[in-house]
């Protein structure tokens, strides 16, 4: 309990200094001379957070990007950690994998939370039917790897199955399969967890913006003579564009770094690794911290331009507008 | 070209008790324009959809020339609607806006290039053919929606306050060119509004709607003439005709001071001791002698020619609104009190109680009222 209050204490302590300091930016700025006030606010504002993130976001991101040229000693070794990258199998497994998951769990997640969305539009229930796709959203994504291996769980044909899917295979006449040990394969049951969480995402997101389109236009459409597949490629896709370029980038970008689901299923075993995950194997328990900013910056480097690409597409949505 | 049917069409909405279009009888004739009007809430959006195959009949049929469309989705009815706020699609050229529906129907390319152009050359439209919908004014998606509607060379236009959203200006216009278009295209039209004004100029018909129940269909010039119940008498015409409750005199009702004659049998056949006269504002004239109903000025609006002389009466304990028109060299002052009286011949007399017209038909049948004046007249045969 001292513990606790010391800790309360601290809160109330840092609120306070956070609070000191606003206060004196304010006096600052409102001191400042006529001429100079409207910039003086502007940077009085602004520079707080700017400072915050040099020292959390820039600062760490320049001394990774130093460290991808080094050794496990911290000696420069110039693209050795690049060259391992690309060139070792284990590695090429990683890279493998990870191209895996950023094409599938996209494509997979929205296809089918875009397919339910329309499915289930207007139908009755259809709250009740959200609800149940959007719920693995709440789960936490090492919530969700715990649940799945349970779910994937292998016990010798002579034992009692206590993996729900090994046990349906068996019902079946089946073997039990070792689902999370078998490569290649077992990264598509990895990838299938992703989708069972992400899915809710891109249903709910998706399902508003077909909320959004207009009636009229889609009763004008029924009256120009397009049936059901025609309305969906004609109207509901090109109408949704914007939501469904946030859905896919969004979903890709998480995916790209996904570390927990694995870490917690496979621990990246059984040819089963991502980017993420030999990242932080290869920096904390192989103490290869070169290894691992390189793979940073990779990752980095494969993130930046979906992120690009979504801004200058939401830039475009709004000129259509 | 087509005609259209509404025979007994009621349409109720799920947890509701009334209905909104109840036992709609309509017939529309090949190539007329006919404009279903009324305030708010009347169902004649609803008649419109229902004729659309946006909304299901529930109650009679509708039938396409000899075709019982009741059941049929909207896709095979051969109609073209354009709608309030256009409707087109976003994500489109104005081409491709119009030249959609053909291409669903899968016409070649050269041809639905040809048809748009010729569509979008008769609406002005030739050098906006590539831009978006958003890049247009009001008045040019106005046209895009209509020449949408156009391509397709459908049985009948359905058209749901095209208009509304255009200011008062463009409007007139519009007006003008939709009803000239669609006369020279000769495909039968029925249209939606809520401003008589727009019904009185363009339909060949104008069938009036309250409450979901056809009042009477008939041409503009009959129905200022001869409405056929006291909401119609209120409904058409601008101002609004000034409806009075006036009690039944030996030969005559009592207006004011004087005694208007009204034949006997037409007395006879109202219910009650009152009767509603009816008299529009033009037909109110000065009675110098001061020998009419006594009016009390509020507000004179002075329009140059004519003058609208706003003002209110009581009788019986009741108020009513008289609005007269007057010549604008001599209107009355606000404040004083001015005698009137209606012209002769030009009052229309109504049941107090059931809203008829007096003289129309025989007393104790009011339910045929709307059915005998339900007759299609010849496409461009009718007085405008």
């Amino acid at each position: 309990m001292e513990d606790v209050g010391e800790k309360l204490v601290q809160v109330v302590i840092a609120l306070a200094i956070f609070a000191a300091i606003i206060a004196l930016i304010m006096l600052l700025v409102d001191r400042a001379p006529k001429t100079f006030r409207d910039k003086a606010t502007i940077i009085g504002f602004l520079a707080p957070a700017v400072v915050l993130l040099a020292i959390g976001l820039i600062w760490p991101a320049i001394q990774t990007t130093y460290l991808a040229f080094t050794d496990r000693n911290g000696s420069p070794n110039g693209m050795d950690n690049f060259v391992w990258m690309f060139t070792q199998p284990e590695a090429l497994v990683t890279l493998r994998n990870t191209l895996l998951w950023v094409v599938l769990v996209p494509l997979m997640s929205t296809g089918i939370g875009l397919a339910y969305a329309v499915f289930i539009d207007r139908a009755r229930g259809e709250k009740a039917l959200k609800a149940l796709v959007f719920m693995p959203m709440a789960i936490s994504m090492v919530g969700a790897g715990v649940i799945w291996k349970f779910m994937y769980t292998y016990r010798g044909a002579e034992r009692e199955q206590i993996g729900l899917l090994n046990q349906i295979l068996v019902w079946f006449g089946g073997e039990p399969k070792q689902f999370l040990l078998d490569a290649p394969e077992n990264t598509f049951f990895l990838i299938a967890v992703m989708v069972w969480i992400q899915t809710g995402f891109a249903m709910v997101i998706l399902s508003a913006a077909i909320k959004g389109i207009p009636t009229e236009i889609v009763e004008a459409a029924r009256l120009d003579g397009a049936n059901g597949r025609q309305q969906f490629f004609s109207i509901t896709v090109p109408s949704i564009r914007g939501a469904l370029i946030v859905v896919v980038t969004t979903i890709t970008i998480g995916t790209l770094k996904v570390f927990d689901i694995v870490r917690t299923m496979t621990a990246g075993n059984f040819e089963t690794s991502v980017v993420a995950n030999e990242m932080y194997t290869q920096a904390f328990r192989a103490s290869e911290p070169g290894r691992g900013a390189a793979l940073a910056l990779i990752l980095f480097l494969m993130v930046l331009p979906i992120v690009l690409y979504n801004a200058r597409q939401l830039k475009k949505q709004r000129e259509i507008r | 070209m087509a005609t259209v049917t509404f025979d007994h069409a009621s349409r109720l909405y799920p947890g509701t008790e009334k209905p909104a279009v109840d036992g709609l009888n309509l017939e529309i004739a090949d190539g007329e324009f006919l404009v279903l009007v009324g305030p708010s809430g009347c169902g004649k959006s609803t008649s419109l959809r229902m004729l659309a195959g946006l909304e299901d009949v529930n109650a009679g049929r509708i039938l396409i020339g000899d075709r019982d469309v009741t059941d049929v989705p909207p896709k095979d009815r051969d109609i073209a609607m354009v709608f309030q706020n256009y409707a087109l699609y976003p994500h489109m050229s104005v081409a491709d806006n119009m030249g959609f529906a053909l291409k669903i129907a899968g016409v070649s390319k050269e041809e639905r290039a040809e048809r748009v152009r010729e569509a979008a050359k008769l609406l002005d439209l030739e050098e906006y053919l590539d831009r978006k919908p958003k890049a247009l004014s009001g008045g040019q998606r106005q046209r895009v929606a209509m020449g949408r509607a156009i391509v397709r060379n459908p049985q009948v236009f359905l058209m749901d306050e095209p208009l509304s959203n255009l200011d008062a200006k463009l409007r007139v216009q519009t007006r003008t060119q939709i009803a000239s278009l669609t006369r020279r295209l000769g495909v039968t039209t029925v249209y939606v509004t809520h401003d008589q004004v727009e019904a009185m100029t363009m339909g060949d018909r104008v069938a009036v709607l309250k409450d979901g129940v056809l009042q009477q269909v008939d041409t503009p010039r009959a129905l200022y003439d001869r409405p056929a119940n006291v909401f119609v008498a209120g409904f058409i015409g601008s101002p609004a005709m000034n409806l009075l409750e006036l009690p039944v005199t030996d030969g005559g009702v009592q207006f004011g001071g004087m005694t208007y004659p009204v034949p006997r049998d037409l007395l006879g056949e109202a219910h009650g001791s009152t009767v509603t006269l009816g008299v529009r504002p033009e037909d109110l004239e000065r009675a110098e002698d001061n020998h009419g109903l006594a009016v009390f000025v509020d507000v004179v609006e002075e329009l140059g020619a004519d003058a609208y002389v706003y003002g209110h009466t009581e009788f019986d304990g009741k108020r009513y609104e008289i609005t007269g028109r007057v010549d604008g060299r001599t209107p009355p002052v606000a404040g004083s009190t001015v005698y009137v009286r209606p012209k002769e011949g030009h009052v229309h007399l109504f049941d107090t109680q059931t809203g008829l017209r007096l003289g129309e038909h025989a007393p104790g049948t009011p339910e045929a009222s709307v059915e005998d004046l339900n007759v299609p007249v010849e496409a461009g045969k009718t007085a405008d």
